[in-house]
């Protein structure tokens, strides 16, 4: 089996076999984790430049342990908006990077298809760690191998996402790597966040949040933007955790071992009640454990390909 | 393009040099005390458990074995394409063990280095040995096994390949020439 | 000095005429349309294989000058469309500054007297700085040559504001243009809302922004009697609601672009900023609407919405892009798709570029009738050329035809008798004289 993508753009474009080699390499990446030494020599003297446009720590964190364990050279650079205020632009940007001879750049944008814009102009290889309302493709991934470990299937599951779709780069990833691999997915969500379409890309949306849950496997809670408080999308905090939080009463529709899982930060009292989010059935933590794995994987595939069969 | 192959060993003769191994290894180490094998993917792994399943005959005594991937240790990532990676599986800690690597075809010895980085990362071992069904020659480090099946001259361009039958036993081992 | 075109394919859409005849030209008008003219003592143009017909007129066109003179001027914007066979263009006011005094349209006409091939009308703005507070003084404007108000790219978006100035306006005879786009229904948006924007991760622009807008303008022609006319309209919904105003009676007309009735969001994905529009491209339902449009008369008008941009303007994150594409020099090959496909005839397609736009804005042109301006455009119908934007008479190469095979080329364009393009084939180069 061989994986002939350069990039790791988003889920979009992933078959079933190429998401199933990447959770397969992230099992061995996972044992890895586990050993005293936590490292191999496997990217030692490739560069790797994680640009991030955006505040994360989780992500950019996640990154870089990965990218250390792996013995490449792990350069930061937090953009925020500096370079744009500055009037250079992202192309500008990612050259001067570039130039430097990065073997890969891992970026994180607000805007959506600044990942696909950059691959398009770069020769390094691009990893999305997340574009705008887009996709974040490494979340999406560890949130499948988080359910593939306990479920040990993904095919057939049914997987229900709450929260605020329209805006969520998480919920287009999953809901296209979900689907590829065989699980039916539900979104629910206020009728704000709903985007257009959505069940044109195989979602089956729900306007109660208690029919989606019914009998699902899996529970992914989506984190709410506070700023999207008092604008259009949504009267109060409050309303949104009565109509579109979990608490245990909720999620005692769904399977008895359904797993809860949220790509974080949490709001709690928000969107996850306290007692759900530390309650016996999440793995939330563990998502984020598997994020380190995931992306050595990534960075290990996409580090394999030939220069002549890129 | 016409290539023809030669069976080089067949299953009985393969049985014979395990067998002869496993006794040249208990010889070497005196013993099981302490001693450990560790099979490289792909076919090593099938090996070592056929060389534990001899000595386990031999001296009626059980030695533990396991799986050591050096996908990640090699030195040719850039220039192949991605192979999936194997788990690496020892159920004990290497540290202070005496460690018989094993092997299907001893060639570069590249794989060989990748392995004892990668067994290194993961203890310390009192010391380690290398078992191969086959040395083809055309050593490019200074590596040299401790146990040879067979040592089989060859030219650069020939592949020699090691069959298992439906058990994992070695059943053949065949020079395939380009 | 006189010129004889002969053995054209004359298409005249007024008469409705289309037939193999000669066109003589004395002094800058058509003295004679017959057939087997003399041509003793004349500049004689072989049409022999080409249509002859009025030419073009283009009432939606972004010239950036003054201002942005980086993107386009008049002078290489009037080339451009001399390149594309229109002869006249009428350019929107959204320049730095902005034309909402005389002295900014006096700039236009004197620029284009000066430096321009084809005749220029400059549109005024119907507010102050285009901020849609307070009223320009119109009066003066439209004695002075605007031949039009319009806030474009902005809707008026104060519905007594845009009445007032309807009522204003209406004693000068001159219409409103209405970039009808609900901006607090857009919202940020940046391509058309639906399935393709959800997959991008886009914002999408709802239809409803349009046909809200659209609604409350042709009402308030309704209200006031003025004459309104709808830019680009991109929906299925405007055009219904124009085909049941103009079936009331409410007078209204209305422009559809080219890329509006090609091209569908789908050219979006790969995050194409050349398909970043403003009204966004729709859906195939959508221009199927907008077919059926042009076929039933709805739409009177194929306009380019030609917005140069710097290359630079368009090289960057989607929603940093800036809306628009140049349309002069592939607008005519483009319709002409329209006549291959039999959605219109040749005659109504010329139509909608000359003499329907000519009415919309009570301009001179569009006709080949004896005492007229002698505006003309010789075409081959049949002959293809690859669109390479590198080539464009444009200062910009904003357009996402790139490499697309047309059929269609202009060999000649006139003004007032005089050449102001020929050549032959893509490769055609402007003339430089006047």
């Amino acid at each position: 089996m061989t994986f002939r993508h350069k990039h790791i753009l988003g889920t979009r474009r992933f078959s079933e076999q190429d998401i199933t080699l990447i959770l397969d390499t992230a099992e061995s990446f996972k044992e890895i984790n586990a050993r005293e030494i936590k490292k191999v020599p496997t990217l030692r003297g490739k560069t790797v430049v994680n640009l991030f446009f955006e505040a994360s720590t989780r992500t950019r964190t996640s990154f870089e342990i990965a990218e250390k364990r792996l013995s490449a050279d792990a350069v930061n650079i937090s953009a925020s908006s500096s370079s744009v205020v500055k009037g250079e632009t992202l192309e500008d940007t990612a050259k001067n990077i570039e130039a430097m001879h990065p073997d890969i750049i891992v970026i994180r944008h607000a805007a959506s298809g600044a990942a696909d814009y950059l691959a398009s102009r770069l020769n390094c290889s691009v990893i999305n760690a997340g574009d705008g309302a887009h996709e974040h493709p490494s979340q999406a991934l560890l949130d499948l191998f988080t359910i593939r470990q306990h479920k040990k299937r993904l095919k057939g599951l049914t997987v229900t996402i709450v929260g605020d779709i329209a805006h969520s780069r998480v919920a287009r990833s999953n809901l296209f790597a979900l689907t590829t691999m065989g699980a039916q997915v539900r979104v629910a969500g206020p009728g704000t966040m709903i985007p257009p379409g959505i069940e044109k890309l195989g979602a089956e949306v729900f306007t109660r949040m208690e029919d989606a849950l019914r009998g699902a496997d899996v529970v992914m809670m989506l984190r709410i933007q506070l700023e999207r408080q008092g604008r259009h999308l949504l009267p109060s905090l409050r309303e949104y955790a009565r109509f579109h939080g979990l608490n245990r009463e909720k999620l005692a529709l769904a399977q008895k071992d359904a797993l809860v899982m949220h790509p974080g930060p949490m709001n709690r009292g928000v969107e996850i009640a306290s007692e759900v989010a530390d309650g016996p059935q999440n793995v939330i933590l563990e998502q984020v454990e598997n994020g380190v794995s995931v992306r050595m994987a990534l960075l290990y595939l996409v580090s394999g390909l030939a220069p002549e069969n890129t | 393009m016409t290539s023809s192959e030669t069976i080089l060993l067949d299953k009985a003769a393969i049985r014979r040099a395990l067998t002869r191994i496993s006794h040249e290894i208990l010889e070497k180490n005196k013993g099981t005390e302490n001693l450990v094998l560790l099979g490289i993917p792909t076919g090593g792994d099938h090996l070592a458990a056929e060389l534990a399943a001899i000595i386990a005959q031999i001296e009626g005594e059980e030695i533990p074995y396991g799986v050591l991937d050096i996908t990640l240790y090699r030195d040719d990532l850039a220039h192949k394409t991605i192979r999936p990676l194997r788990k690496t599986d020892l159920p004990f800690s290497p540290d202070g063990k005496r460690v018989v690597l094993v092997d299907e075809v001893l060639f570069t010895g590249r794989t060989i280095r990748a392995a004892m980085d990668a067994l290194m990362d993961l203890g310390r071992p009192c010391n380690i040995q290398l078992a191969v069904l086959i040395d083809r020659g055309h050593r490019e480090l200074p590596i040299r096994p401790d146990y040879v099946g067979r040592n089989v001259p060859t030219s650069h361009e020939e592949e020699v390949h090691v069959d298992f039958d439906r058990d994992l036993k070695a059943c053949a081992v065949r020079l395939v020439k380009p | 000095m006189k010129t004889v075109i002969k053995n054209g394919r004359v298409v005249d859409p007024g008469p409705g005429r289309d037939e193999s005849l000669d066109i003589l030209i004395e002094d800058g008008v058509i003295s004679r349309v017959a057939s087997s003219l003399p041509d003793a003592g004349a500049e004689v143009i072989d049409a022999r294989g080409m249509v002859v017909a009025p030419g073009l007129i283009d009432i939606h066109v972004h010239f950036r000058d003054p201002g942005q003179e980086y993107k386009e001027t008049i002078a290489t914007g009037t080339r451009a469309a001399a390149a594309g066979g229109f002869t006249a263009v009428a350019c929107m006011p959204n320049t730095a500054p902005v034309n909402d005094t005389l002295a900014v349209t006096e700039y236009i006409k004197n620029r284009a007297a000066a430096d321009g091939c084809v005749r220029v009308y400059p549109v005024g703005a119907i507010t102050k700085g285009l901020k849609g507070e307070t009223l320009t003084e119109m009066g003066e404007l439209s004695t002075g040559g605007c031949v039009a108000f319009s806030d474009d790219g902005k809707w008026v978006a104060d519905g007594d504001l845009m009445r007032r100035a309807l009522e204003y306006v209406r004693p000068f005879g001159v219409p409103l243009l209405t970039h009808a786009e609900d901006t607090s229904l857009t919202a940020g948006g940046v391509m058309n809302e639906g399935f393709v924007a959800t997959d991008l991760g886009l914002r999408g622009i709802p239809w409803v922004a349009e046909n809200a807008a659209v609604y409350r303008d042709v009402m308030l022609a309704a209200l006031t009697g003025a004459r309104v006319h709808v830019c680009h309209i991109s929906t299925l919904g405007s055009v219904e609601i124009l085909r049941s105003a103009k079936k009331a009676g409410i007078p209204v007309t209305c422009e559809v672009t080219p890329h509006h009735f090609t091209l569908t969001e789908e050219a979006v994905r790969g995050y194409n900023t050349q398909a970043k529009m403003s009204p966004p491209l729709r859906t195939s339902e959508d221009i199927e609407a907008l077919h059926r449009g042009l076929q039933d008369g709805t739409i009177d008008v194929i306009a380019t919405d030609h917005a140069p941009h710097h290359g630079d303007e368009k090289n960057v994150e989607f929603n940093l892009a800036h809306n628009g594409i140049v349309g002069l020099e592939t607008a005519l090959s483009l319709t002409l798709r329209l006549v291959e496909k039999k959605i219109l005839t040749l005659s109504q397609a010329l139509s909608k570029m000359s003499l329907e736009p000519a009415r919309a804005l009570s301009l001179p042109g569009g006709e080949l009738r004896e005492g007229a301006p002698a505006d003309i455009v010789i075409f081959d119908l049949e002959r293809k050329w690859i669109v390479d934007p590198r080539r464009f008479h444009s200062k910009s190469r904003n357009t996402p035809f790139g490499g697309w095979e047309l059929k269609g080329v202009v060999h000649r364009t006139l003004v007032a008798g005089k050449t102001v393009f020929s050549g032959s084939g893509a490769t055609a180069s402007c003339s430089e004289g006047k």
